[in-house]
């Protein structure tokens, strides 16, 4: 039960207003997280229902849960409502959008309005999208390849499209926001070298998505043209090519790759430094290794295409240069591993969700490299080991990435205490439950087993994995569910946060938890060095410190 | 840093126009300084650097436009020169020529704000959108001949017997002339898209000028307006020889 307080509740931004049109048309950017992180929590969980049936189809080696159409609608379905509608605007909308401006010092982002037209484009975005689904959805897969999606697919391709064109822009938009806010809305002291390492993240992932979703959209409007008048811009009967649409395609959708996992690469930054309470090793490096894997992730995406009847000289480049995306990402795992070394260590869930992020990273990245090899890239594609490779970067990194954020500023966005034990339990259940499920899944690829199968039975021999990996998604699901329970219980009946539960550095934990409206109650001036976790833990100075910051109250 | 003396507002009392969200012109502060402003020059500089990183998406957006218009120009290089020559150059040139002009128009519209000069803002600004209105109807005209020579993709497409220039005995691929008109449509037609949005822009900055919104201190959305506007222009200048003048010589 909620102790009653002695003194009474402070202004925040939850209690300042109520009614449900004081949601629905705030400016401010807490508010916007929060219709945000409603929002994709939505569809994480449409997403992840696709996700299971498609393994309840695997079960078994025949096809016997579903016909071939509706499996591949569902994995369709499923990797367009996770990729587009949860994982790109995950961390960057919500947790991005309630931390940028309190992390730099600042009463809001730059285009208050702005940003809340983006937050109803993804609704409107998103609507098309069910829209779409509810009345028959799309079979293509994902990528919606030309010219199957072009000029044979019955299925309602330009719905989709035109619902991620939409939701491309709230994307846009989102990045305009932060780019502008990072630049010109510090607070005095908050210098470049300042600034933490989140922010850093941020501020690459947004350059990722002004300059490659405008390449998506107008991709989607040609395809939206070519489908309904036949234009042949994609259609090699009418002269048209393609390995173009690929090419455009993945001018974006590898770099979107970044966008998802940038920020989670900025989450862990945080997370690691806090709770080995420890400066961050090598500043500079992490923050330009983010810029890095902006500018180069725009360099490998024919990468995706080895196979596609690709010059082999541009095959080459394309594969070199993929191998030097690894050198930002490895900079980066070292030097959060150097952090880690020989720090005060505190198993925090949010610091479980980090070690669980860096494991299955490296996982990740390393079976990208293998991917990026051609020998091996020809052996492997289009099989599970693919599957397996990229849940390990997106729900391995950007999901516990976006998890160890959500249990980490949890008490800074709602001002109530999470259940530490169950947090902990289900960060394990979650990391158990992934490698359960994608471990499998490069076995199976290795071996053979084909993506996008709904029936294996002249393989029988793949069911045991496919047992296993089925099992993991039902384990997965519990450790997905069991953080929404607990944040909503926590709401009501979860222990009022102090300012500064985890003794962070940040000025997000310099404000009141929950904070006000406009953030800080007077402008806060910098005077310290980002991760100063040396001068907060160093004894008896409370004094000095309590003087410099800028409280809320 | 001092702040403007552009209390332009009869409201006395200053304290109503605190914590106003979206529009506070009707403030006693400084007529356009949000709240989350510290002051006005942050203001400025963080809607125009908005702008610009605007611009920057729209350049990756006409890119990919770009990028496939090479691609089959490489391609099917003679008959996008075939194609080419039937779209009329005469009109696309007094087009450009247009667009420069409203681009004068525009930076007087910008001169104006800046010193003050209300009735060469309004009269630049007006100016700008005739001619922003002539190049769409010389646009439409274009896009009616093209509809009367059967040049629009489709179903009623027709491309016979066009001799590829500088190759006598050969006629253009009518597959392949119908991808230069399906780029040209796409790329023309979002530009006109453009050019539309651009006028809605300068609509409601003439709104605002005629009711003397904009100080030498705060005109903003004159400078801004005027970027967009200019990078619609630029485009043009792009467009233009990429599309009307393949393979064309004196």
């Amino acid at each position: 039960m909620p102790t009653p307080t002695p003194q009474p509740e402070r202004e925040n931004y939850l209690n300042k207003h109520y009614g449900v049109w004081s949601w629905l048309l705030t400016t401010d950017h807490k508010r916007i997280a929060l219709l945000y992180l409603i929002s994709i929590t939505f569809f994480f969980f449409i997403g992840g229902f696709f996700a299971l049936l498609i393994r309840l189809e695997l079960l078994t080696p025949a096809g016997d849960l579903v016909q071939a159409d509706t499996y591949n609608k569902l994995f369709t379905m499923h990797g367009m409502v996770m990729v587009f509608f949860f994982l790109i605007p995950s961390i960057p909308a919500v947790l991005g959008n309630f931390l940028v401006p309190l992390m730099i010092g600042a009463k809001d982002l730059a285009f208050p309005r702005i940003n809340l037209l983006s937050w109803y484009l993804y609704i409107i975005g998103g609507a098309m999208m069910l829209h779409c689904m509810l009345t028959g959805g799309v079979d293509t897969g994902w990528t919606f390849y030309a010219p199957f999606a072009t000029n044979f697919t019955n299925t309602k391709i330009v719905e989709a499209a035109l619902a991620i064109f939409v939701a491309g822009f709230s994307s846009i938009l989102t990045g305009l926001n932060f780019v502008v806010t990072i630049h010109r809305m510090r607070a005095p002291g908050m210098t470049w070298s300042r600034l933490p390492l989140f922010i850093w993240a941020h501020y690459a992932t947004s350059i990722i998505q002004l300059l490659g979703t405008p390449v998506i959209a107008v991709t989607i409007v040609l395809v939206a043209a070519e489908r309904s008048l036949h234009l042949g811009i994609f259609d090699p009967k009418l002269g048209g090519d393609p390995l173009l649409f690929q090419h455009l395609f993945w001018f974006y959708s590898h770099p979107a790759v970044y966008i998802m996992i940038l920020p989670a690469m900025g989450v862990v930054t945080e997370i690691i430094a806090c709770f080995s309470r420890k400066r961050i090793f090598g500043y500079s490096f992490v923050a330009f290794s983010s810029i890095a894997i902006a500018v180069f992730g725009f360099l490998v995406w024919a990468h995706h295409m080895f196979v596609a009847g690709m010059s082999v000289y541009a095959a080459l480049v394309f594969s070199l240069l993929s191998y030097a995306v690894a050198i930002p990402s490895a900079i980066k795992v070292f030097n959060w591993t150097a952090t880690l070394y020989k720090g005060s260590i505190h198993y925090d869930a949010p610091m479980l969700y980090a070690f669980g992020f860096l494991g299955l990273f490296t996982i990740g990245g390393l079976t990208g490299l293998f991917l990026a090899a051609l020998g091996i890239d020809v052996h492997v594609t289009d099989t599970y080991f693919v599957v397996a490779h990229f849940h390990y970067i997106m729900v391995g990194g950007a999901v516990m990435g976006y998890l160890g954020g959500m249990h980490f500023w949890w008490p800074k966005i709602s001002g109530k205490l999470y259940p530490e034990g169950w947090a902990r339990l289900a960060a394990l259940i979650v990391f158990i439950g992934f490698n359960l499920t994608f471990f499998p899944q490069f076995l199976l690829g290795y071996m053979g087993m084909p993506r996008r199968y709904y029936d294996y039975s002249h393989m029988p021999e793949f069911q045991v994995l496919n047992v296993l990996s089925t099992a993991g998604a039902t384990v997965l699901g519990v450790g997905y569910l069991l953080p929404m329970i607990y944040f909503l219980w926590s709401m009501r009946y979860g222990k009022p946060a102090p300012d500064n539960p985890w003794n962070a550095a940040g000025l997000e934990w310099k404000t009141a938890s929950p904070p006000p409206t406009f953030n800080f109650d007077e402008e806060p001036v910098v005077t310290w060095e980002a991760y100063n976790y040396d001068e907060l833990d160093a004894p008896h100075d409370d004094a000095p410190r309590s003087k410099e910051v800028p409280v809320a109250r | 840093m001092t702040l403007p003396a552009a209390r332009r507002s009869p409201l006395p009392d200053s304290s109503t126009a605190a914590g106003v969200h979206g529009d506070t012109h009707t403030g006693a502060h400084n007529p356009a300084l949000l709240h989350h402003f510290a002051e006005p020059q942050q203001q400025r500089d963080a809607a125009s650097l908005g702008m610009w990183v605007f611009l920057a998406t729209e350049v990756m957006f006409f890119g990919g436009l770009f990028c496939a218009y090479l691609v089959y120009r490489r391609l099917y290089f003679g008959d996008f020169a075939a194609a080419s020559k039937t779209i009329n150059m005469g009109l696309g040139a007094t087009n450009t020529a247009v667009l420069i002009c409203s681009s004068l128009t525009v930076v007087l519209a910008v001169w104006a704000a800046q010193t003050a000069r209300r009735t060469l803002l309004i009269v630049s600004l007006i100016i700008t959108m005739l001619l922003g209105v002539v190049f769409l109807g010389i646009k439409g005209i274009e896009y009616a001949e093209k509809f009367e020579e059967h040049h629009v993709p489709g179903a009623s497409f027709s491309f016979k017997n066009v001799p590829i220039p500088g190759h006598p005995g050969q006629f253009a691929d009518p597959h392949h002339a119908q991808l230069f008109f399906s780029l040209y449509f796409v790329m023309t037609g979002l530009h006109a898209l453009h050019m539309i949005i651009g006028l809605g822009i300068f609509l409601w900055l003439l709104t605002m000028a005629w009711k003397g919104r904009f100080t030498p201190e705060w005109h903003t959305p004159v400078e801004i307006g005027g970027l967009y506007w200019h990078f619609v222009d630029i485009i043009w200048i792009y467009l233009f020889p990429l599309l009307y003048l393949i393979d064309r010589h004196p």
